[in-house]
């Protein structure tokens, strides 16, 4: 990477040449060019996926994706923000779902329409592989489909990219939601304690403490046993 | 290994080759935790919170002589953006049985419990300011707390929050918060919601700062993205009403002196908009953007402090806000994430907070205040840190050992997170140990709450980290996760149960005239307007904060 004048390096956002220093963030770099962001800023740390990012370096074809908040700018980087990404979220009634085969196809037909080029895939900057859920999907495996979507922010970057028009992380989020829900079932022991709850087999011990003095309750949490194994 | 690239600079290699030599005799050991005593004297030197030169006593309004952060005073003592004579109230964009305002895990479970209890979703409407679901509860990433276990149960975990909370703690509502708990969980696998599992098919659940039971449920290190996806999708299916980038600026009252809906502003169209409502809820979240004494945070980018701002006009008391939490381990190295989270779950599976010698220096799993008051004697009384490139003081948190305790492929799998965000910045957390110094967390304190989520203003109810007296003054680790579900539904039965028995009177903004008296009559002359909506990250303000911390 080649850097100019004391670390500062040459951007264009969204065509606009602007000097930036060269140790920022993409997305701390428009700010320092004098953005101000109401769309495209979300956590700014890698875990919401508002601040999806195309970009290309000078004197080359290739289209990249990255999260402005995750990714150092470079000399010669174009950049466009995507503060949003068309789709239809598709509404549906989980208790009325019946996990099997076809789920998937029954809601998402377009499914079908996967060429398996990848291109998800390679859009994706949690690196997650989109297509191989997708076609996990198509095949019905929701297991696999909820696995291997599981680090996906919902960025948007995917479904710009796919030239089937698929929108991969709808997909992704019924798989997880029909795995917990169906598959793996709820918690015996969540259940039990909540009926224990709802039996109200703590509520004298709570209230006592509820009602018990500073001093009483500093011995008693000094006291307190650790069982962390 | 030959191929082995650090990711730190070269000057730091000795150091690193001491954290890597003393790993294998440090297997196994723990620093012995503090006594009650020496947690007081640590406070009392080395917290943040307790500098007073860093506070002010609130000068007006129902909470007057609090002393909070000068930065949270500076909002808190502010116009409002809008005069209250320019503004059309009888033109309604919105007639609505319940308003939420703010779209993180609170509004989002509100929404769906009060559709549930009986509203019409077109008579609910959640606005938020940034994208739906874009808040602070999406980046928890350690876990959530229930008592759920065999040796484990509410009473404990009451125990538990309020001696972390330093016994300030409202007891109604850390009752509400431990016996819901439970609940919460079960709602939240009934929605679809991954945890984590162990092969039995129990909950895999691990330990948290202050907790005396492993009670952290977890979704890998992205729990709150998962949870807040989850609970986002459900709220869509429902097909309640909602707008984005539009802010509340201002709540409205009635006649009757109840709270009557706000405001709206729409971010991109700067046009207003009325929202009148039977019920109104308030979960906008915490102040981490106000950057408290300069420190770097790990909030959210619409963090800043709007609700109690809003609140407070109308005439609701705050509590608590005098404390802040610093999160231990915030990252210090690489520049590009000073401030981001690494999660406390990474001690909670082993990892061990030492020096630049290699050595221990303090229990690794210490209530949140007491271990980053650790951190800081570490780097500036004891001179023991690490300092970065850009002047940053910092500790080691030696990931690898996570991998000695619990077997190779641990951290890929529990901490997919946090590998990807730091492998992207060269540093693999499996073979070198992270740099870390506390960070700018929560807001502890804020507005006070009933275990019904009420307000002392009628019509006014409270959810999430808005809120105050839930943690008293320290929260511990997952249970902000748990506050946002357990008040966020209780938020949405009672605003519906509020809006069926409820008749409006005629709305007006007499209290943002009332508190431009209030400044007057306290001789404050100040230019400044809030809510903030967003922070001001332009030009320079963009690069590092300088920490003012001895």
């Amino acid at each position: 990477m080649s850097k100019n004048n004391n670390d500062f390096v040459t951007i264009y956002v969204m065509g606009k040449k602007q000097k930036v220093p060269a140790d920022l963030t993409i997305m701390k770099a428009m700010e320092y060019a004098g953005h101000q962001f109401i769309r495209g800023s979300g956590c700014r740390g890698g875990f919401c996926g508002a601040c999806a990012t195309v970009y290309r370096m000078r004197g080359s074809y290739k289209l990249q994706g990255a999260l402005a908040c995750q990714k150092q700018v470079e000399e010669g980087m174009i950049i466009a923000q995507i503060p949003f990404s068309p789709s239809e979220k598709i509404t549906y009634k989980l208790n009325e779902i019946k996990a099997n085969a076809n789920t998937f196809l029954e809601y998402f037909p377009e499914i079908a329409r996967c060429l398996s080029c990848n291109t998800c895939t390679k859009a994706c900057p949690q690196d997650i592989m989109v297509m191989d859920y997708v076609q996990a999907a198509l095949r019905g495996d929701i297991k696999l489909a909820a696995k291997l979507s599981f680090d996906c922010l919902g960025c948007g970057l995917c479904a710009m990219r796919c030239p089937a028009e698929i929108v991969p992380y709808n997909i992704g989020q019924l798989a997880r939601r029909l795995e917990s829900k169906y598959i793996e079932g709820p918690t015996e022991q969540v259940l039990s304690r909540c009926e224990e709850i709802k039996e109200g087999k703590y509520d004298k011990e709570i209230e006592s403490l509820k009602n018990a003095d500073k001093e009483t309750l500093i011995k008693l949490y000094n006291s307190r046993e650790m069982k962390n194994e | 290994m030959s191929d082995f690239k650090s990711g730190y600079p070269e000057y730091m290699q000795e150091s690193l080759k001491k954290v890597s030599e003393t790993r294998s005799s440090r297997f196994g050991k723990e620093f012995t935790p503090m006594t009650a005593e020496q947690r007081i004297q640590i406070l009392e030197k080395f917290h943040p919170d307790w500098k007073p030169q860093m506070k002010r006593g609130l000068k007006i309004g129902p909470s007057k002589g609090m002393l909070i952060p000068h930065e949270v005073a500076d909002i808190i003592e502010s116009h409002s953006m809008i005069k209250h004579d320019e503004i059309d109230l009888t033109k309604i964009d919105y007639d609505l049985d319940v308003l939420i305002i703010g779209g993180g895990g609170a509004g989002l479970s509100a929404g769906i419990l009060a559709k549930e209890s009986g509203i019409p979703a077109d008579k609910i409407l959640l606005v938020q300011k940034l994208r739906l679901g874009d808040a602070n509860s999406k980046m928890a990433q350690g876990g959530i707390q229930a008592a759920d276990t065999s040796i484990d149960n509410p009473a404990i975990h009451y125990l538990d929050v309020i001696g972390g909370g330093h016994y300030a703690n409202k007891p109604d509502l850390v009752e509400a918060l431990v016996k819901d708990a439970p609940d919460v969980i079960k709602w939240h696998e009934s929605l679809g919601v991954m945890y984590d599992k162990n092969p039995d098919g129990t909950m895999l659940e691990i330990a948290g700062g202050g907790t005396s039971r492993n009670r952290m449920h977890s979704c890998k290190d992205y729990t709150g993205l998962e949870l807040t996806r989850v609970v986002l999708d459900e709220f869509i299916n429902k097909e309640i009403g909602y707008t984005e980038f539009t802010s509340a600026v201002e709540l409205l009252m009635d006649d009757k002196e109840q709270v009557a809906g706000a405001v709206l502003y729409d971010l991109e169209t700067k046009e207003y908009h009325i929202a009148r409502s039977k019920s109104t809820i308030l979960a906008t979240g915490g102040f981490g953007r106000l950057h408290i004494q300069g420190f770097a945070t790990t909030n959210h980018y619409g963090a800043t402090g709007d609700g109690i701002v809003m609140a407070y006009r109308t005439g609701a008391i705050l509590r608590d806000l005098d404390s802040t939490q610093y999160h231990p381990t915030g990252a210090a190295f690489p520049e590009q994430i000073v401030g981001q989270l690494a999660t406390e779950k990474l001690r909670g599976r082993g990892a061990q907070p030492v020096n630049k010698y290699g050595e221990l220096f303090v229990y690794h799993l210490e209530p949140r205040d007491i271990e980053s008051s650790s951190y800081i004697r570490e780097c500036y009384e004891r001179d023991n840190g690490i300092v970065t490139p850009t002047g940053m003081k910092a500790v080691w948190l030696d990931t690898p050992m996570i991998e000695k305790v619990n077997g190779s492929g641990t951290i890929e799998r529990e901490f997919a997170a946090m590998f990807r965000n730091f492998n992207r910045w060269g540093i693999d957390i499996r073979k070198e140990p992270m740099l870390v110094f506390p960070t700018l967390h929560y807001q502890n304190g804020g507005v006070e709450i009933n275990a019904n989520t009420e307000t002392n203003i009628a019509g006014l109810l409270c959810a999430g980290e808005v809120c105050g007296g839930v943690h008293g003054k320290n929260r511990l680790m997952g249970n902000s996760q748990l506050e946002i579900y357990v008040f966020g539904r209780r938020a949405g039965r009672a605003a519906a149960k509020r809006a069926s028995k409820t008749n409006l009177g005629e709305l007006n903004l007499n209290h943002v005239k009332r508190y431009d008296k209030w400044l007057e009559e306290a001789g404050i002359i100040t230019e400044r307007k809030s809510p903030i909506i967003l922070p001001e990250y332009r030009g320079e303000k963009t690069l590092s904060h300088q920490l003012k911390i001895m």
